[in-house]
């Protein structure tokens, strides 16, 4: 776009050209405004979810740091917040190993009904959320799992297996079998060589998976709202009352701290998607 | 993984059946078949633990579901008695009198346990307007003493609420205490069976077929409103130099890590009647009085369509990198004009991504729950908000459960014809 026209291109091409850009970063305007109005919002000083004259006009006194300090004070948010790294903690640890050993066992070319497993694998990721939240509250209710942690992490595990499965899966394509080969030519045995060959080059993978695991664990609030006890309240759930019941800017600033979070997610995953094609070497396409 | 023994059995084995020739001995060739086994076998450990997993964490869960779509025993268990002498009953006019009786000691039961309110709401949903009355006469009954209900208990019943002589309440009755129904779904289809056994449309409330109707057109306005701004954004990202393309790819990646509920406030707060778009607008005198844009189906489609836009973009823009750009340029220098060179050279290209973002935008949009939930208010609702709502207020689980069927049996079949036109194990995530 920004190279010069080439010299067929008429008033109209250009015309065009130009409108493409124009929609193209109104589009990225609709993407991305909505998301950091939030964050000078979260600084009011007044409890409103709009700019005030103040803020407008930067005035000092028009922001301030109320609505973090009133996260802080708050036991609910504080449990909240612990809530949510326990359960997803847990919950991607469990996903991580049994989706990492499963993904290793289906790469396999000998994996009878691959295709089948597969899809009964990646169905937890295409189900409405509404759908398995209430066969969950019907079944986990038998065992007494309604209302525990060990419910919540068993569910929001079911969720994160499907990325795990993917990522992995995606990073054993791409793995040179030939390597393996070498270590077994080498006199070390299978298991030795999957844990000194095979590890260190999927590990990028297994560490995104559990990262969308984990993500999809701490963003997840249909499952919390139906199986969750007043003791298992998490962010989003937590966020969802509030948005509900009493909104104030409490939820901006928390808001704020998630796409914090979210950036820092957004950097690692990049650093570790180039590490992993720095790894795999010569094999990337691009 | 494999391993070079199985790879050079595998190999010989499958010369050996080319040529016909015996190259492996019959030793060897049982060498090579367990050694395959044995592979296979392990290749199946490894994903036997989380299959397992799986089936309990969230297959038996959704079985559950489908289950209690059909079985309702509450009305059966609370009224064992009086149902089973109403099996001979012919469906005409006022039960046998040791119905009547056999009820009117059941419901004194319940109302000295308390249940008496689960028995209304049960028989309620078959015929509108029967709780107060089943309720209402469970209080009459309840200071009789047992002797005069064994005695004169359908003389009793019927003192105490005429209805108890209407062969209608007696239906109603009936019908409630199978164990076994397709009463639900069939509610969840607008539908009702008469008494003789007929299939009809629904006398009473059509909502549902309204519902699906409602929710498959605003998932596929979203998918309209992604695929019209995510296409030429995508062509944009696309064609642009990397470094710019790199860049710009941060403002599609963020919102797309960004937290489902972080999103949804964000709408809350643009959108309210004091909010951001309000204020600006009556700041810049484009309108006096603050619109009502929150809570209505308009705010409702234009946060899933903010949400579900990355969804759209991500697929079109992996497949538009991988078209040569030299398609368009031979054929506008072949003289085709831009639009015809686009409709015929590049859109078909482009198909793979489309078909695939589309399809992901719609299955995720007819399933969704918490935006609708948040910014909808009454009218932005969707098919899920309405199984929520009997789950948890209307406690009517097995219409919730029904309605759940319907929705699985729909977004089974969009991925199903997702897998055979797109393949689902080419899901890329960012």
């Amino acid at each position: 776009m920004s190279q010069p026209f080439p010299s067929y291109y008429t008033l109209w091409h250009k015309a065009g050209s130009y409108a493409l850009k124009f929609t193209a970063f109104a589009v990225l305007f609709f993407l991305i405004v909505p998301i950091i109005v939030i964050i000078p919002l979260s600084f009011n000083a007044e409890p409103y979810f709009t700019f005030t004259k103040g803020m407008v006009t930067f005035e000092p006194s028009a922001y301030s740091m109320r609505w973090y300090d009133a996260i802080v004070t708050n036991p609910n948010w504080l449990l909240a917040i612990k809530n949510s790294f326990i359960i997803g903690f847990f919950a991607t640890i469990v996903a991580t190993t049994l989706g990492t050993m499963a993904a290793v066992g289906l790469s396999s070319q000998r994996m009878p009904y691959k295709r089948l497993i597969m899809a009964l694998l990646l169905s937890p990721m295409i189900v409405p959320l509404i759908i398995i939240a209430a066969g969950m509250f019907f079944f986990y209710s038998k065992f007494g799992f309604a209302g525990t942690y060990t419910g919540l992490i068993i569910a929001h595990a079911a969720l994160g297996v499907p990325f795990v499965i993917i990522t992995v899966t995606a990073t054993l394509s791409g793995f040179d079998r030939s390597l393996y080969f070498a270590g077994l030519s080498m006199g070390a045995s299978p298991l030795k060589t999957f844990f000194d060959v095979v590890v260190p080059l999927i590990r990028p993978g297994v560490i995104s998976g559990a990262m969308f695991a984990f993500v999809t664990s701490f963003d997840e609030v249909v499952l919390v709202l139906f199986l969750a006890g007043p003791g298992q309240r998490t962010i989003p759930r937590q966020m969802f009352s509030g948005l509900r019941e009493q909104i104030n800017p409490t939820i901006l600033a928390v808001a704020t701290l998630l796409i914090m979070v979210s950036v820092a997610f957004l950097i690692t995953l990049e650093f570790l998607r180039r590490r992993s094609e720095r790894l795999r070497g010569l094999e990337s396409p691009h | 993984m494999s391993n070079t023994t199985t790879n050079v059995a595998s190999t010989a084995s499958s010369d050996n059946n080319k040529r016909g020739a015996a190259i492996l001995t019959k030793e060897e060739a049982r060498f090579a078949r367990r050694e395959l086994r044995r592979h296979k076998m392990t290749a199946f450990a490894l994903v036997v633990p989380l299959l397992v997993f799986i089936s309990f964490a969230f297959v038996a869960p959704i079985l559950t579901m489908l289950h209690q779509g059909y079985y309702s025993p509450v009305v059966a268990d609370l009224i064992p008695q009086t149902l089973e002498k109403l099996e001979s009953w012919d469906g005409q006019g006022q039960p046998d009198k040791r119905v009547l009786t056999s009820m009117a000691i059941d419901l004194k039961r319940l109302a000295a346990d308390r249940t008496s309110g689960k028995l209304a709401a049960e028989i309620n949903r078959h015929k509108p307007g029967a709780s107060s009355m089943v309720k209402s006469t469970a209080r009459k009954l309840r200071r009789k003493d047992d002797a005069d209900l064994a005695q004169n208990g359908a003389a009793l019943l019927l003192a105490a609420n005429k209805s108890w002589a209407d062969a209608k309440t007696w239906q109603a009755v009936q019908k409630a205490g199978k164990i076994y129904t397709d009463g639900f779904y069939l509610t969840a289809l607008d539908l009702e069976r008469t008494f003789e056994g007929e299939i009809q449309i629904r006398e009473a409330t059509q909502i549902y077929i309204q519902l699906y109707t409602k929710t498959l057109r605003m998932a596929l306005v979203i998918t309209l409103m992604c695929l019209v701004l995510g296409y030429p954004l995508a062509y944009f990202l696309a064609n642009a130099p990397s470094k710019t393309s790199n860049m710009l790819m941060i403002f599609v990646l963020l919102p797309f890590w960004t937290s489902l509920l972080v999103r949804t406030t964000a709408w809350i707060a643009l959108l309210q009647t004091n909010g951001v778009v309000n204020s600006f607008l009556m700041e810049l005198h484009v309108i006096s009085e603050p619109l009502d844009m929150l809570y209505t189906e308009f705010s409702t489609i234009i946060a899933m369509t903010h949400i579900l836009l990355p969804f759209m973009i991500l697929p079109l823009y992996s497949v538009m990198k991988g078209i040569d750009k030299s398609y368009m340029r031979a054929a506008m220098s072949m003289g085709a004009k831009p639009i015809p060179a686009f409709l015929k050279v590049y859109l078909p290209n482009t198909l793979p991504g489309l078909s695939a973002g589309a399809l992901l935008v719609f299955i995720i949009s007819v399933g969704y729950y918490i935006t609708p939930a948040l910014v909808g208010g009454t009218d932005g609702q969707m098919i899920s908000n309405i199984i929520a709502f009997h789950m948890q207020q209307s406690n009517n689980w097995g219409l919730a459960a029904a309605l759940g069927t319907m929705l699985l049996i729909l977004i089974l079949t969009l991925y199903w014809v997702y897998d055979r036109f797109v393949g689902a194990s080419n899901i890329k995530l960012g």
